[in-house]
């Protein structure tokens, strides 16, 4: 008969320990589990990167939903456990949902400490624990005001990095001297906090709280030395306190955690208690490495096993910043007993010192340079005797034993129970042995198989460089496609770190990612200018070096090196006076081709480039502007003649094409952006086969996108049906301004929308209402700056330089 | 070698070319990102294409029409494609700006 197990709390503990349990005793247990959050198991250690942006909450989630239904575990999510009656063996939820169980295991984590001073309950005061504070400070960051993080330590250093990230102005209130006390000493804290000041974050240390001022909701903070900081938000990250109402209440053994022995057991044989609320050998953890121990070991018990016993080990702590590299390890205080190694390269900002007690490392505080993390603390953990390499020890594993080696010669050289991945305790042979008995090819692989580098993910390139040692060239490190030979990363983690690192120009983008060529390529420019006018369209200023010709002198250069000219014909609408004007031109400048275009336009080909102002300058006298028809952005809105002149016509599409098109003009978007709408399903205007189309029927219009008739051929899906014309175009707008976005340079339409899902643009767009509208205010606000016509600004004389030749020689001109 | 004026280095946008016309066709005068400067003949190896028109990186030029990469300093197209332009002296003194024809001044005399 199965046994019922049911589970207090969902995060990342107990959901290692379910792992364990499922692979070790699969089917012994009827499993519930009782999540006061209303969600699934997610990587907590993750949460900083989602403040930053540089994740989202879809990819930092360990067990999806479809992992419970799979295992056939129930999952209570928002249910919190408010008694456990242990004679009865049962647990209550607020909701009433009773549970017996035969083995209970309480992992209810740990509740941030709240400081004890006035004001504290104040609106606007959040402490930093999970998704929802995440989100709390994401809505407040919208304002760009003034935050207060009190609390120097990791989470409050990673909260205020994420804040200032989203706009705010960020000061940090530390009590103590120098910025995380318990991890680093204080000279890699004083170079912590330099670099947190050079990124605009204020740090004041040795602040003491006096209270939390404002009405109702905050307004400032008052500290004991009668300054006052003003601030919206105030997050509170002065630490964490093991969460043991529950079992107290319950009568267990509780200290300042709930006491097990080192199988996990509490005082009722019944009930096994793990994660951050639980206290063993006297001692309660808050990372994630020796709670993953203590999942293995419950896991074990729970199965049957009882030999498993916790045993207590340093873990190295080091800060989820982007660009902040730091490492710290074991006990590295002064001692008379203790003799230092350290090592200070002042330009470099780096810092490294290691603490020795008798020739062996007790402790290790690296700051700028961590890579040999790893092999100190395998040093340190195998109380290896370091007299014979004390000389060069600080310089790290390479420069062991000579020459210095390579970074891939240094892994190489690991030995085999070497820890790689600190997080899940895995070690370089166990990784090793899994890759070659399983045949793994990818990282994913590699994660799902060994946990390695699968939780905050820093020793992702220790884990590649193992991969490539095992499996040589057959792996391809770069699953990810790079944008260029110019950077390793691809657009996706360009597009996403220029907005979470706020970078608004392309030297800022190539140093700060590390471009590996000093000014790009043609490949790489063109599209970081796009991403930047997208991202930025108010602050940045458009590169026009780097832009393609076409883009930069308004026109198509031809294969003889003379250009074309299309200028803008309103949903394909023209008249007498345009005609003329037209005729004119081409007379006047002897244009040797004129042609209509497939976007109903009209086309004039074979002009020189010296010619272009002055035709344009007599076009515009017309009220032409340029069409745009050399542009990575909007192109033509085609239409048909629609309700006003057609019998079948059952709205007026000419009207709404004019209108998006005067409406959409001159944005820029990732590849071209080509639309139609017709008057009728006959869809005379070939809406069906556009970027964007729209095809009008009795009852609305309906929107269409993801077409395509060029290199590819595609029927266009459909997005929705909508009941007016504010309402398609405030959905088409919307759909555009995701696309520009979310694509990737030079992707048109389809195939972003078959890249992202189809069902997940509609839910955006059609579904979600708040978002579609912030789509479409976004893409409002950017057009204040784009709708410039750029032929009017050159006939002004805008770029001169680009229509004159330097100088022009001719005969007898030397310079003597 | 006849050296002939065309003109100021701040003439030319950084990162950007210009061309200079001349009995024997266009020359594309460039200026790299670093403010070195380099004049070739204004004709891609390839297809004929106006290299002035190109996108100016490190001191390479992208043609316009087919993307080949020519070198600015040696005139060779970089990469897996084989050709190359004749390059142009050019003498920078202070910015002012000199390239030497040699064809043309056999003709003027």
């Amino acid at each position: 008969m199965t046994e019922k197990l049911v589970i207090v709390g969902n995060g990342m503990a107990p959901g290692r320990m379910l792992e364990h349990l499922l692979e070790k005793a699969p089917g012994r247990y009827e499993v519930t589990i009782f999540n006061a959050e209303p969600r699934v198991n997610y990587d907590r250690i993750m949460l900083s990167p989602v403040l930053s942006g540089e994740k989202a909450y879809e990819e930092i989630i360990i067990h999806g939903d479809g992992w419970y239904i799979k295992h056939g575990i129930t999952l209570y999510k928002g249910h919190r456990i408010v008694a456990i009656d242990r004679d009865a063996k049962t647990v209550t939820s607020d909701h009433g949902v009773t549970e017996r169980y035969d083995k209970l295991v309480i992992a209810t984590g740990s509740v941030p400490f709240i400081l004890p001073v006035p004001g504290n309950d104040m609106r606007g005061v959040i402490t930093y624990r999970d998704l929802d504070d995440v989100q709390a400070m994401l809505l407040a960051a919208q304002s760009r005001e003034k935050a207060v993080v009190i609390g120097g330590g990791l989470l409050g250093l990673e909260a205020a990095a994420g804040l200032a990230g989203r706009g705010m102005d960020v000061t940090v209130l530390h009590v103590m001297p120098t910025l995380m006390d318990r991890q680093l000493d204080p000279a890699a804290g004083y170079l912590l906090q330099r670099e947190l000041e050079g990124r605009g974050i204020k740090i004041i240390c040795k602040a003491n709280t006096r209270a939390i001022v404002g009405n109702g909701k905050v307004e400032g903070i008052a500290l004991d030395d009668g300054r006052v900081i003003p601030a919206t938000l105030v997050v509170m990250a002065v630490g964490i306190r093991p969460s043991v109402s529950l079992a107290k209440e319950a009568g267990l053994a509780v200290n300042r955690g709930i006491v097990v022995d080192h199988g996990m057991q509490t005082s009722d044989g019944s009930i096994l208690a793990l994660g951050e609320c639980a206290e063993v050998g006297g001692m309660v953890y808050g990372l994630v490495a020796p709670l993953y121990e203590m999942a293995r070991v419950a896991a074990a018990h729970l199965a049957g096993d009882r030999s498993a016993a916790f045993v207590h080990s340093d873990t190295p702590t080091k800060l989820k910043v982007t660009g902040i590299e730091l490492f710290s390890l074991g006990d590295f205080a002064d001692g008379d007993d203790r003799e230092e190694i350290v090592l200070r390269d002042a330009s470099a900002g780096v810092y490294k010192r290691l603490v020795l007690k008798d020739n062996r490392i007790i402790g290790t505080v690296l700051y700028g340079e961590t890579a040999d993390g790893a092999w100190f603390n395998d040093l340190k953990k195998k109380q290896t005797d370091i007299s014979e390499m004390r000389e060069t020890l600080i310089f790290g594993q390479a420069y062991q034993g000579g020459a210095p080696l390579d970074p891939m010669a240094a892994v190489a050289a690991l030995p085999d129970d070497a820890e790689i991945c600190g997080c899940n305790g895995v070690c370089k042979g166990k990784i090793v042995s899994t890759i070659t008995e399983k045949g793994l090819a990818s990282l994913d692989d590699v994660r799902a198989h060994t946990k390695a580098s699968a939780s905050c993910g820093s020793c992702t390139g220790l884990v590649e460089q193992l991969m490539t040692l095992t499996l040589g060239d057959s792996y391809n490190p770069a699953a990810v496609q790079p944008l260029c030979g110019c950077t390793d990363l691809g657009h996706d983690d360009v597009r996403r770190l220029i907005k979470a690192k706020g970078l608004k120009t392309i030297p800022a983008v190539m140093q700060e990612l590390e471009w590996k060529t000093s000014c790009g390529c043609a490949k790489c420019r063109p599209a970081l200018n796009y991403y930047l006018v997208c991202d930025w369209p108010d602050e940045y200023a458009d590169d026009y070096q780097s832009r393609f010709i076409n883009e930069r002198v308004h026109a198509n250069i031809q294969k003889d090196g003379t250009y074309s000219v299309v200028p803008r014909m309103w949903g394909g609408v023209t008249n007498s006076g345009e005609l003329r004007a037209i005729a004119d031109v081409v007379d006047k400048f002897e244009i040797p081709l004129v042609k209509v275009t497939g976007g109903q336009r009209i086309d004039l080909l074979g002009i020189e480039k010296e010619d272009l102002p002055a035709v344009w300058a007599d076009l515009g006298k017309a009220g032409f502007i340029s069409g745009q028809a050399y542009a990575k952005g909007l192109r033509t809105v085609k239409t048909c003649v629609g309700s006003d002149w057609c019998r079948f016509g059952t709205q007026d599409s000419t009207g709404l094409g004019i209108r998006i098109e005067k409406f959409m003009w001159g944005s820029w978007t990732p590849a071209k952006l080509k639309m139609a709408v017709s008057g009728c399903p006959r869809n005379c205007a070939e809406a069906t086969c556009k970027d964007i189309g729209v095809v009008c029927v009795d009852s609305g219009f309906e929107i269409h996108f993801a077409g395509a008739a060029g290199l590819d051929i595609k029927g266009t899906e459909v997005l929705g049906l909508v009941k007016t014309e504010d309402e398609a175009l405030e959905h088409i707008v919307a759909l555009t301004q995701m696309y520009r976005e979310q694509a990737r340079y030079l992707e048109r339409i389809y195939k972003w929308a078959k890249r992202i899902g189809l069902d997940e643009i509609r839910r955006q767009i059609m579904g979600d209402a708040d978002k579609r509208r912030a789509f479409y205010d976004r893409f409002v606000f950017s057009q204040k700056f784009a709708q410039v016509d750029p032929w009017s600004e050159r006939v002004s004389g805008k770029d001169k330089h680009e229509f004159r030749p330097m100088a022009t020689i001719g005969y007898g001109e030397a310079a003597e | 070698m006849t050296w002939f004026p065309i003109g100021n280095i701040a003439d030319i946008p950084l990162r950007g070319a210009r061309c200079v016309k001349t009995p024997e066709g266009k020359i594309a005068v460039f200026r790299t990102a670093e403010n070195e400067v380099f004049a070739i003949e204004d004709h891609c190896p390839h297809k004929g294409g106006p290299l002035s028109q190109g996108i100016v990186h490190a001191k390479a030029v992208t043609c316009p029409l087919h993307n080949w990469v020519i070198s600015l300093e040696t005139g060779k197209a970089l990469g897996a494609d084989e050709g190359a332009v004749r390059t142009i002296p050019l003498r920078n003194e202070d910015g002012a700006l000199f390239i030497a024809l040699e064809r043309l001044m056999a003709a003027a005399e």
